[in-house]
């Protein structure tokens, strides 16, 4: 059964829509890219799937119980979500940010159960954070940084995550990392849906790709059906090769079409 | 317990022993044990318990309302400088409290000043809070409360303007700069239950504010009723503002003051912050009000004036060196 169900999803704001008739569904075991280009509604349709938002057409269920009848604190058990903007006000030490992860389990600073110890340990060296734990926030890089913030999601230990962009500010390395991690995540039966904007990581780690063009998902399916010249022209207005070597597929971006 | 809770309790009796026994008339320990246990002479146990210690413990709760809620606005909106002072609603407080006084409203019973300070108090927060919702920018948002505290001080001038005596005059002088003398075992009754509700309000709302320092967006998806904290912490911050404004007249700074300095010894978390800023406010006041009685001044300063004199240039350093964001 899908973890995650969002069917006929629109949303404008001024009379602009952002989200126009968008529905899909998340699998656990699954690994979903979501892609498009800047503006094309990504975070406004993770934020309706959420319940967030309130959609002024369509619906979203989680478990098969509609967003809307969710409290805050029975969805947050279900689904970890790590939004792009990520403000930090205060210097706290890592540790304490991640533990938040725990919060919709009713963990407070200073009253971690054993439980609540084990995840977020765990996900401190999931993220590769040993070391970091007292270091206060405002003394780390920003890669260092959106790996606290992932960090904090998965220490929530719910069946599925939606992550806004967390590669964004990594570098090479940890972007693959955290792929692996996801795709990693995902054979263990968890669901993730994450944004990216490298095509090549899409491409290479997840095993649904949805793609989003002014405000519509035109394509859903896998990397090998859905990555085409034609369509990485229309979506992203970018000139693309697309070469099959063996099992991999090789991308070629070779400027703006 | 945590240190510096422990500290501060440390700090805290001794205020209130010193508070007790300077003054215009400085007791001895001794006199002050005995006044203090009924055992000592009727002068000595009017002076102890009309005078000084009403004095002594309006200027506490005062301090503590005021620190808690700078700490907990500061934690919804995620922001150093936030505090009922800064953002209009101690003023706004005031002005409600002063047009009870100019009409003559408040001698229709000891609960009318309060609430009408604590209706002052909600209505600005709310504002406040709207705007902060509104906007992300801090910087719009302090200045919506200069523009709110100065349209309430507009109106508070209107009213001394127009004051029908020099009686009244003198009194809403008294509310606008802030101070606890004169205040009686009354003022503190009618003033504490809305003063401990909004506490109790608070502090049921603290967890939700360690979820903020992620943002609205990332607290929400955490699990946190958004809308229900914002409410809390209106609610509450209004009503322990409110009343401390009706036993005290509008103190500024120490809501900003108090959490500022705890809060690295609490590795910033804005949840365990709320009890330490409280204790710290009020040792602040009882502090500030020993200074105001022991100056050797010809009329005594006002609580409000000295704690601005203190607060305000913190401010200033507080808003030139913050670190993040």
């Amino acid at each position: 059964m899908s973890i995650l169900q969002a069917s006929g999803l629109s949303y404008a704001v001024d009379g602009k829509p952002l989200v126009v008739d968008a529905g899909f569904s998340l699998e656990p075991g699954e690994l979903t890219a979501l892609i498009g280009p800047n503006g094309s509604g990504k975070t406004t349709l993770l934020r309706l799937a959420l319940g967030l938002l309130q959609a002024e057409a369509g619906s979203a269920s989680i478990d098969g119980e509609p967003v809307a009848r969710l409290s805050p604190v029975e969805r947050a058990r279900k689904i970890a979500y790590l939004p792009q903007a990520r403000p930090l006000v205060w210097p706290q030490p890592v540790r304490a940010i991640v533990s938040l992860g725990r919060f919709a389990y009713g963990a407070a600073l200073g009253r971690l159960s054993a439980g609540d110890e084990a995840a977020v340990s765990h996900a401190i060296e999931a993220c590769q954070l040993d070391g970091f734990e007292e270091r206060a926030a405002d003394t780390l890089s920003g890669g260092e940084l959106a790996r606290v913030h992932l960090a904090r999601a998965l220490a929530a230990e719910t069946p599925l995550v939606i992550a806004d962009e967390p590669v964004a500010a990594l570098d090479p390395r940890y972007q693959h990392q955290t792929m692996r991690l996801f795709a990693s995540m995902a054979q263990s039966g968890h669901g993730v849906l994450t944004v990216v904007h490298d095509l090549d990581l899409a491409l290479r780690y997840a095993n649904r790709v949805l793609w989003m063009h002014e405000g519509r998902i035109v394509a859903d399916g896998t990397p090998e059906d859905t990555f085409t010249s034609e369509r990485l022209r229309r979506v992203f207005g970018i000139q693309a090769e697309i070469s099959r070597n063996g099992a991999s597929f090789r991308l070629d971006i070779l400027g703006p079409a | 317990m945590n240190r510096v809770v422990s500290i501060l309790l440390v700090g805290l009796a001794g205020a209130l022993v010193l508070s007790v026994a300077l003054g215009s008339v400085p007791l001895p320990l001794d006199r002050v044990l005995a006044a203090l246990a009924f055992q000592s002479s009727q002068g000595d146990e009017l002076v102890v318990w009309q005078i000084r210690l009403p004095r002594a413990l309006a200027a506490a709760f005062v301090g503590a309302a005021l620190g808690m809620s700078g700490a907990a606005l500061q934690g919804l909106l995620r922001n150093p400088l936030a505090e009922p002072g800064i953002l209009g609603v101690s003023a706004t407080a005031a002005l409600f409290a002063t047009f009870v006084l100019y009409f003559g409203l408040a001698t229709a019973g000891p609960l009318v000043l309060p609430m009408a300070a604590v209706a002052g108090a909600l209505i600005a927060t709310l504002l406040v809070a709207l705007a902060a919702i509104r906007t992300r920018s801090v910087v719009t948002l302090i200045l919506i409360g200069v523009g709110l505290s100065s349209f309430s001080a507009a109106i508070m001038a209107l009213l001394m303007n127009l004051a029908p005596n020099p009686f009244s005059l003198a009194d809403m002088v008294n509310w606008m700069l802030g101070t606890v003398d004169n205040r009686s075992f009354d003022d503190l009754i009618f003033a504490l239950p809305f003063m401990a509700i909004g506490v109790v309000v608070l502090l049921a709302s603290r967890r939700g504010l360690s979820a903020l320092a992620l943002g609205d967006e990332a607290a929400e998806g955490m699990g946190l009723d958004l809308r229900r904290q914002r409410l809390a912490v209106i609610i509450g911050a209004g009503l322990a503002t409110g009343a401390a404004v009706a036993l005290a007249g509008a103190i500024g700074f120490v809501g900003i003051v108090a959490p500022h300095l705890v809060r690295p010894f609490l590795r910033y978390d804005p949840a365990r912050l709320l009890v330490p800023s409280a204790m710290l406010g009020a040792l602040i006041l009882m502090l500030a009000d020993i200074g105001v009685r022991v100056l050797p001044t010809d009329s005594e300063l006002k609580l409000g004036v000295v704690a601005s004199l203190l607060g305000a240039p913190v401010f200033i350093w507080i808003a030139a060196r913050r670190r993040l964001a």
